[in-house]
């Protein structure tokens, strides 16, 4: 076991280097494509004794999300990844892991849903799952996908949140991409001290979980869901900054924010198409356009008040998503409608569809969609590429 | 052997006050196993009779520490417990307590996997034959012929046989026992919480809403159940197959099974059998189908 040191990996490896350096106890996986890599990395550690944790190599994903809230629940540090179908199958699971306040956290190699069959990267697989009280937050490199994981424990167990967290990455984007990130090694201890529950199955203190409830009183528990959710913006905050205090980091918070100071219109995205959107913007800038670019770090909570706050004074937003809620807009959009309307705020917006299905995204592709939204050439829905089919 | 006198005397996990129908079979096999176990136990409990006889929360007439979970996962997440237990050196028994439905049906693939992987996880399913916690719809342990809401007219199939199943995958113990006999449950449950890997248990349990019987002849019909051969007591230990108690005195030749009707009609979920017309072809066939099942039984069995 070392301390901190940089290596050029995939993000497949740098989700397991973080689990072995929170020292995960519990691991159940069930393989799928492009999640494989980092349920194989981690049984080697475990076998060639580098990591000290029981994994159980569990017949199904709806077996493996069942088996870490088993475990968790016993007051044990537990981890699962999946993608896709694996993810669409554990779904009734996940809602076991919020609804009873197990802060599991959980790898997603986001991937498209078949049919027809396609193992490139697809926000939907995720988008499902928003709604049932999990963390989520997608990366965009491979240094974020290890620190996200890190962060992603240290909120979920923080006693003021205590809900499951989601650490999504783009399948083969970054799953299977190596670049150079920094791993911390044991000064993780000091970040993430060890896990200590807030409930969990004991002899000595019997208490029973999840029998028959009231009406009333599974409202009261969802309202507690609700304001550890809300909670979560100040404490997922508060965990960055100390993040980048200790290691040299300088993540902003909940989004990232680029070029937005004197900016006229905004990029809003996530993941990798948030990191393209950059160069698509120092581009954009250089034609003397003055844009900027908002990424989402953490979907959920929906950094609401910050998105406003940097949307102050721009004209237009133009959403790009990796996803589509079909029949109605864009995730992003949708969550970006009910912060407008809250906020009591009005602003021009396009969301555009790109990247469905694994398709590449260049920073050239939102160079040319942003200067057609700018002069108003654009639908309000917009399928990149769709005015050729 | 421990008498019902002395299983009187121990200490009761399942308290007064639970909401369990007159009669419940839950009510003998899951006192017995919790005395068989003793607090040093945690339950895990899937979608089933058992959701709802604990009481509603926030109390539970339940004195162990137990997980309510989705229908299918009682196996899975007690071996997630299980490996938990390890991580921690805990000494405790993680028990996996399901009804047929999340047994026999939905939940077969997790329990498949566990017991393949030999996890540390005693399973025990009461067996009342159907679904009773939605309403009495059959299940894959439903037997021939009996009414259910989704067999109004009598199920078509016979039932599955899932102690075969579990013995196809080689686990360190199997066993069948019956509500009619709380000793039979105490004794075996004892044995299989001595053993590590994956072990389990199949209680039949008549359940008077289900089987439609009055709610003081659940033990009688437990006891019918063996008596007639409809149902065996065995175990399958370290390989071998052993009968127990009436079984086992028919296996030496010292009893005969008696004729299955003298179960069946005790029963309501059986009545169309008997009028307005005798369905002669359905009985011989379950009687035959003891038989047969029977004789297969004592194909693999050491007497
Ligand atoms: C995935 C899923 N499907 C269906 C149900 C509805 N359901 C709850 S309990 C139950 C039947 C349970 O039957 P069994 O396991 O035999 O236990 P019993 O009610 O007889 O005690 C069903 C179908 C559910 N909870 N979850
Ligand atoms: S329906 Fe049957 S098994 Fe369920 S609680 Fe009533 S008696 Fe018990």
């Amino acid at each position: 076991m070392s301390g901190r040191r940089v290596i050029i990996d995939t993000g497949n490896s740098a989700v397991a280097y973080a689990v072995k350096d929170a020292e995960v106890k519990v691991i159940a996986a069930y393989p799928i494509t492009p999640q494989t890599t980092i349920v194989e990395k981690i049984a080697q550690f475990i076998e060639y004794g580098q990591m000290d944790a029981k994994m159980i190599r569990v017949e199904s994903e709806h077996s493996a999300m069942a088996a870490i809230i088993g475990s968790e629940a016993m007051g044990v540090r537990s981890f699962t990844a999946t993608s896709s179908h694996g993810l669409a199958l554990m779904h009734e699971m996940l809602w076991y892991a919020s609804n009873a306040r197990l802060p599991v956290v959980m790898a997603v190699a986001n991937r498209t849903m078949g049919p027809p069959w396609n193992i490139w990267a697809d926000w939907g697989d995720a988008m499902a799952d928003r709604d049932i009280g999990w963390i989520m937050s997608w990366a965009a490199n491979n240094q974020e996908v290890y620190d996200f994981t890190l962060i992603s424990y240290r909120v979920a167990e923080d006693k003021r949140i205590v809900l499951p967290a989601m650490v999504n990455l783009e399948a083969f984007v970054l799953t299977h991409t190596s670049m150079p990130f920094e791993i911390c090694g044991e000064e993780t201890r000091e970040y993430l001290p060890e896990y200590d529950p807030v409930w969990k199955l004991d002899p000595d203190d019997p208490i029973i979980m999840g029998n028959l409830f009231s009406p009333a009183d599974t409202m009261k528990l969802r309202w507690d869901m609700w304001e550890s959710m809300e909670r979560a913006k100040k404490v997922i905050a508060e965990a960055i900054r100390e993040y980048n205090e200790r290691f040299n980091r300088n993540y902003e918070g909940l989004i990232k924010t680029y070029k937005m100071d004197d900016a006229d219109y905004a990029i809003l995205s996530m993941g990798t198409i948030g990191e393209e959107a950059e160069v698509a913007t120092d581009v954009l800038r250089e034609e003397g356009l003055k844009v900027g670019t908002v990424r989402i770090n953490f979907f959920r909570p929906f950094p609401r008040e910050d998105i406003i706050k940097t949307l102050n004074g721009v004209s237009k937003v133009i959403i790009f998503e990796r996803s589509s809620s079909i029949g109605a807009s864009g995730q992003i959009m949708q969550d970006l409608g009910q912060s407008l309307l809250l906020e009591k705020m009005q602003l021009d917006v396009n969301d555009v569809f790109i990247g469905i299905g694994g398709t590449d995204v260049s920073y050239e592709d939102i160079v040319n969609v942003v200067k057609k939204a700018i002069k108003g050439d654009l639908a309000p829905l917009y399928w990149y590429g769709s005015e050729g089919w | 052997m421990v008498t019902v006198k002395d299983l009187a005397k121990m200490e009761d996990l399942l308290l007064k006050g639970n909401a369990a129908c007159a009669g419940c079979p839950i009510g003998v096999a899951l006192r017995t196993t919790l005395k068989a176990l003793g607090r040093k136990t945690i339950m895990f409990v899937p979608a089933c009779c058992t959701s709802v006889v604990q009481g509603i929360g926030p109390g539970a007439a339940i004195s162990v520490p137990l997980f309510n979970t989705a229908f299918e996962t009682a196996a899975s997440v007690a071996s997630g417990a299980a490996a938990a237990a390890e991580i921690l050196g805990k000494d405790v028994t993680i028990l996996a307590w399901a009804g047929d439905g999340g047994t026999y049906d939905i939940g077969l693939q997790a329990i498949s996997g566990a017991a393949e992987r030999g996890d540390n996880v005693l399973y025990i399913c009461y067996n009342n034959q159907m679904y009773s916690n939605t309403g009495i719809q059959r299940s894959g342990a439903t037997p021939l012929g009996a009414w259910t809401t989704t067999t109004w007219t009598g199920k078509t199939e016979h039932m599955k046989d899932m102690g075969m199943i579990l013995i196809a995958h080689r686990v360190p113990y199997v066993a069948a026992t019956s509500v009619g006999y709380p000793d039979d449950i105490y004794e075996k449950v004892k044995k299989a919480k001595e053993k590590k890997g994956f072990r389990y248990i199949d209680i039949l349990a008549p359940c008077p809403p289900g089987w439609r019987f009055p709610s003081d002849m659940t033990i009688r019909l437990g006891r019918l159940a063996i008596e007639t051969g409809f149902w065996l007591l065995y175990e399958y230990e370290d390989g071998e197959l052993r009968f127990n108690g009436y079984t086992k005195l028919v296996a030496e030749g010292k009893r005969e099974f008696k004729p299955v009707e003298e179960f069946l009609r005790l029963q309501d979920r059986f009545r169309h059998l008997f009028e307005p017309k005798r369905r002669d072809d359905i009985l011989e066939e379950i009687q035959r189908w003891i038989k047969e099942r029977f004789e297969w039984y004592l194909s693999l069995a050491k007497i």
